[in-house]
């Protein structure tokens, strides 16, 4: 149970938080019609005929879009309801040309389901927390009016006309921004994971509907507001403090809350009214008469169910338990599916090059591209999927490594030389002479001489002074412009001092 | 010469197959009949001699080539102005839309010019389709060819596929496409003493159709016999991907199928449709159909409908709903008439250009949907109303299970007057009391002109088939044809 609670004049307050969250579905074609989908392009140049409703023309399901909807809901452990059926909510404006929306209100493609955010003691969430998901259903997005292009009027671009979207429905379950920054977040990895939505929210692929009430501990639901097209995960956090610190604000000064819809502004971190309940919209609801019920067959279902990857709970646990990666470091390297696919390629590489079985050198590949190359591409300023490090070039200096071939910190070098040059790890280890010595025989040599000079150490050492070893380990690797395979000096130095 | 403008489709496909007269010389005959009815008739909206006579010369170069002329090679025909064409104003008879060049072909038109038809114009129509006497159309109401012995006054010639039916009557043009959704082939056929069928919903794609009510609305042929609807809508049909509702079957070949024996048919008289204080000459022409079916070979019983009372409100809730969405899109935004005052917001945009734009009779029934489909209404009628339309289904369901046609009127009267119901609008919906059952259910129905009334009038008789089965509803209209005997025509008063 969150901890989160507002302080009130009057005493404490909980926050009640439900989502809607719009994604709009990865498909080249819209909903209903064959114009492409791509962001940013011309206004009004992917526009078919029935998107800008042109007398006569009609809507045909695209399949894809039905298909990602149905992926989406079997991730999320959702009933998938083999009938469905679309309805039209009609009301007017400039950016719905048909002058409705089709949607699916009474019979959803998605029902129950649910997904789970993790624990995160610092942000109040101290154990994991099943969130409940109502339903999801398809619908048409609309299109996009233009203030800013003429004085005095108003432009439109129907690009985003009939795009296909999901509507993700959450039960009323989240009782903390925090809880609702988890819940977005994890819904849209889960998203990035089938491939249903690419969930940049950004460019507007995922918003969210904010649902906030607030009430004393113990009370009956207050009255909500809901706040429109919120569009990171930050924002939703900040949409509901600031919403429920007002309701709380309202309440407290003998007020009442409005139901109404409201807007969020990013600028000031605010949300203010839209409209009331009052001048709500009769959206007069009824089954899409152009379109005859959805009905999923079971190969249908097969497919789509044979078709998704391992998602990111499970991916994450196989991480723990077969690969034997910290928590932390399962997590990380699951957060975002293609950090995954970027890390399971680099440690089949990395076992293939090496010859040793993934698990052998999954540890090593983990904290190589946390800890080194992040850093690395960090400090470049870019990012895994711009990496000039490929991750067959990272499995070669991996096994190096692995191998014995080259130090740890002979790798740093040859990482560093890597990304300016994209040159292979074997070059740059044989251009830069970074090749480590291995062979016992040159190293004992090298040994003899440094036990040979310093026999007055050798005796301390005997004498009972171990911290020397050290030393000796230093002159050695000095001794050989720290070449040296450290692991084989340390043995040989071992076995002569006995 | 004969006068090539007395042929139906049949005979000018095999005649300009044969050489006896060229598809140019029937296109001319045709497009001068136009031209001469246009100021009494008004039953075009749109003429287009030069289309006709260039989908002609493309026939007549086939034929020269030895090429296939396509089921309506050669044949000329109307274009009901519902059907968008390419490039060629399309109005649904509604001022909204005046000027409208669409840049596409619906399927159905298309189909027909693939087939070799060519086209005289855009035929005039109740405005969105919407009555029953062409009175609502923005462009000036369509005047029937027949007129009452003895009498001046201008008749209705049906609704909504007016312009159609009087082209078809008039001798302007051998076969018109019609649609249908509530009764808007087969009444103005009955008014005018042409045939036409509404086949089952689907069977025509609606893509490129302006829309009324789409689970109703459905295209179909009119012509002056069974044989040439036979022709026309074995070209109008088919599954189109680009229609969700279009049927998946082939079409049949219903022309060469075409059968008045009715041997071992069983005909059903719904009693339900025989009510009380109807015209006489109505029940007697009814009468005179069961005695022809028999004499056809058929068994006549009779069979309940018991829903049938109830299938012209549910008609008057569901398609004005759909309609109050579907007209949602005439907004003067992006074409079509704008209306923008002085100052204007959007809201006030949209009012004007609404206002202005469409007649009395579409405001009506857009009020009328809107209001059964909103909060609080919703469940008392527009989800009663879809109760009630699976009882109708239903209630054919049964009936076919004892009998393959039904015989009924195809209106409670002749042809009414111009003017005569149009401060009534309830008696005006009357008209469609025995069309709207088949709509409501999806099922194929055709008007055969069977006789004339005491005033001279035509009158019809609607056969009114299982789905699918436009064979055994044509089959039947060819054995009420075959005896009907139907040859009265207009005399030429324009």
């Amino acid at each position: 149970m969150s901890t989160y609670r507002i302080q009130g004049a009057t005493g404490e307050w909980e926050v009640v938080i439900g989502l809607e969250v719009h994604a709009q579905v990865s498909s080249q074609a819209k909903l209903f019609s064959g114009a492409a989908t791509e962001f940013g392009a011309e206004p009004n140049t992917q526009v078919a005929l029935i998107d800008a409703a042109m007398p006569g023309m009609l809507p045909v399901p695209n399949k894809e879009c039905i298909r990602q909807a149905v992926r989406t809901g079997m991730a999320i452990n959702a009933q998938i309801n083999k009938y469905s059926r679309f309805d039209r909510k009609n009301y007017f404006y400039a950016d719905l040309p048909q002058g409705y929306q089709i949607s699916q209100l009474y019979h959803p493609i998605v029902g129950e389901g649910q997904l789970v955010i993790e624990a995160d003691e610092k942000a109040g969430i101290p154990e994991d927390k099943v969130i409940g998901i109502e339903r999801i259903h398809v619908e048409q997005d609309a299109g996009k009016l233009m203030h800013d292009q003429h004085p005095t009027m108003s432009y439109v671009d129907l690009n985003r006309v009939g795009v296909a979207l999901m509507e993700i429905v959450s039960r009323p379950d989240m009782t903390s921004p925090a809880e609702a920054g988890a819940y977005v977040s994890k819904l849209r990895q889960i998203l990035r994971y089938v491939g249903s939505c690419d969930g940049n929210m950004d460019q507007g692929s995922m918003r969210a509907d904010v649902n906030v009430s607030v009430r004393k501990p113990g009370e009956e639901l207050g009255t909500r507001t809901e706040t429109k097209n919120v569009n990171s995960v930050r924002f939703v956090m900040q949409a509901i403090e600031h919403e429920a610190m007002r309701q709380v604000d309202v309440l407290e000064a003998g007020g009442k809350i409005v139901q109404e819809t409201r807007l969020f502004d990013p600028n000031t971190g605010s949300t203010r009214s839209m409209r009331s309940k009052e001048d709500a919209h009769d959206y007069r609801y009824f089954p899409d008469p152009d379109l005859l019920p959805l009905i999923l067959e079971d190969d249908f279902l097969e497919d789509c169910r044979n078709s998704l990857p391992e998602l990111p709970d499970a991916k994450k646990a196989r991480y723990e338990n077969e690969l034997g990666l910290s928590a932390y470091n399962a997590q990380v390297l699951t957060a975002d599916v293609d950090t995954a696919k970027w890390f399971e390629r680099l440690l089949a590489e990395t076992a293939k090059a090496s010859g040793k079985a993934p698990a052998e050198v999954s540890k090593q590949a983990a904290n190589w591209l946390i800890s080194e190359l992040f850093g690395a591409l960090n400090k470049l300023g870019t990012s895994l999927e711009e990496s000039p490090v490929t991750p067959e070039k990272g499995g070669d200096l991996l096994a190096l490594i692995a191998k014995g071939t080259i130090s740890g910190s002979a790798g740093k070098q040859v990482l560093e030389i890597m990304l300016d040059t994209g040159d292979e790890a074997e070059t740059i280890v044989e251009r830069e002479g970074l090749k480590q010595e291995s062979d016992t025989g040159a190293i004992e040599a090298e040994i003899d001489k440094v036990l040979e000079a310093n026999a007055d150490k050798v005796e301390q050492y005997k004498g009972g002074k171990v911290a020397l070893f050290g030393f000796f380990v230093g002159q050695t690797m000095k001794a050989m412009k720290g070449k040296g395979n450290p692991q084989v000096v340390n043995e040989i130095l071992k076995a002569k001092l006995g | 010469m004969t006068d090539l403008t007395e042929l139906g489709v049949a005979q000018i496909r095999d005649g300009v197959k044969a050489g006896d007269f060229t598809a140019v010389e029937v296109a001319e005959a045709f497009n001068a009949n136009v031209a001469a009815a246009q100021e009494a008739l008004n039953a075009f909206i749109v003429a287009t001699p030069e289309m006709a006579l260039d989908a002609a010369k493309a026939t007549d170069a086939k034929r020269a080539k030895g090429e296939d002329l396509g089921k309506m090679g050669g044949v000329p025909i109307g274009m009901k102005d519902l059907f968008a064409t390419f490039d060629v104003q399309t109005t649904a008879a509604s001022h909204i839309l005046e000027g409208f060049k669409p840049q596409y072909e619906s399927t159905v038109s298309q189909n027909l010019w693939n087939a070799g038809a060519g086209m005289l114009g855009k035929l005039n129509l109740d405005q969105f389709a919407m009555g029953s006497s062409n009175e609502t159309s923005y462009f000036g109401n369509v005047i029937s060819p027949w007129r009452k012995a003895g009498s001046n006054a201008q008749l209705a010639p049906g609704g909504s596929s007016g312009g159609s039916s009087a082209a078809v009557a008039a001798r302007l043009a051998p076969a018109a496409t019609g649609t249908d959704t509530g009764g808007s082939i087969r009444q103005p056929a009955a008014f005018t003493g042409t045939t036409g069928i509404k086949p089952t919903y689907g069977r025509c794609s609606r893509w490129g159709v302006v829309a009324f009510a789409s689970s109703l609305d459905q295209a179909g042929p009119m012509a002056r016999d069974t044989r040439d609807c036979a022709i026309m809508l074995e070209a109008m049909a088919g599954f189109d991907p680009k229609d969700a509702t279009s049927l998946d079957m082939p079409v049949p070949n219903w022309e060469e199928l075409l059968s008045a024996d009715l041997s071992g048919k069983t005909v059903g008289i719904p009693r339900e449709y025989r009510m009380d204080g109807m015209d006489a000459e109505i029940v007697a022409l009814w009468d005179q159909g069961v005695a022809w079916l028999k004499d056809a070979g058929a068994k006549v019983i009779d069979i309940s409908l018991p829903h049938t009372k109830y299938a012209l409100p549910t008609y008057y809730i569901i398609a004005p709903a759909e309609a109050s969405s579907n007209l949602a899109r005439y907004d003067g935004v992006r074409y079509g008439l704008r209306d923008l005052p002085e100052g204007a917001n959007l809201q006030d945009m949209y009012a004007a250009t609404r206002a202005a734009g469409f007649g009395d009779e579409v405001k009506r029934r857009i009020l009328i949907g809107t209001y059964v489909l909103s909060a609080g209404f919703y469940d008392a009628y527009y989800t009663q109303a879809q109760k009630v339309r699976t009882l109708i289904s239903q209630d054919f369901q049964k009936a076919f299970e004892e009998c393959d046609v039904i015989l009924a009127p195809t209106t409670p009267t002749p042809a009414f007057a111009l003017g005569e119901n149009v401060d009534d609008p309830l008696s005006m919906y009357l008209n469609d009391v025995f069309s709207v059952p088949a709509s409501l259910a999806g099922l194929p129905a055709m008007s055969v002109p069977a006789g004339l009334s005491k005033d001279g009038l035509p009158l019809g008789l609607q056969i009114i088939g299982k789905a699918f089965d436009e064979q055994g509803v044509l089959n039947a209209g060819l054995a009420l044809e075959q005896r009907a005997q139907f040859t009265a025509k207009p005399e030429k008063w324009w």
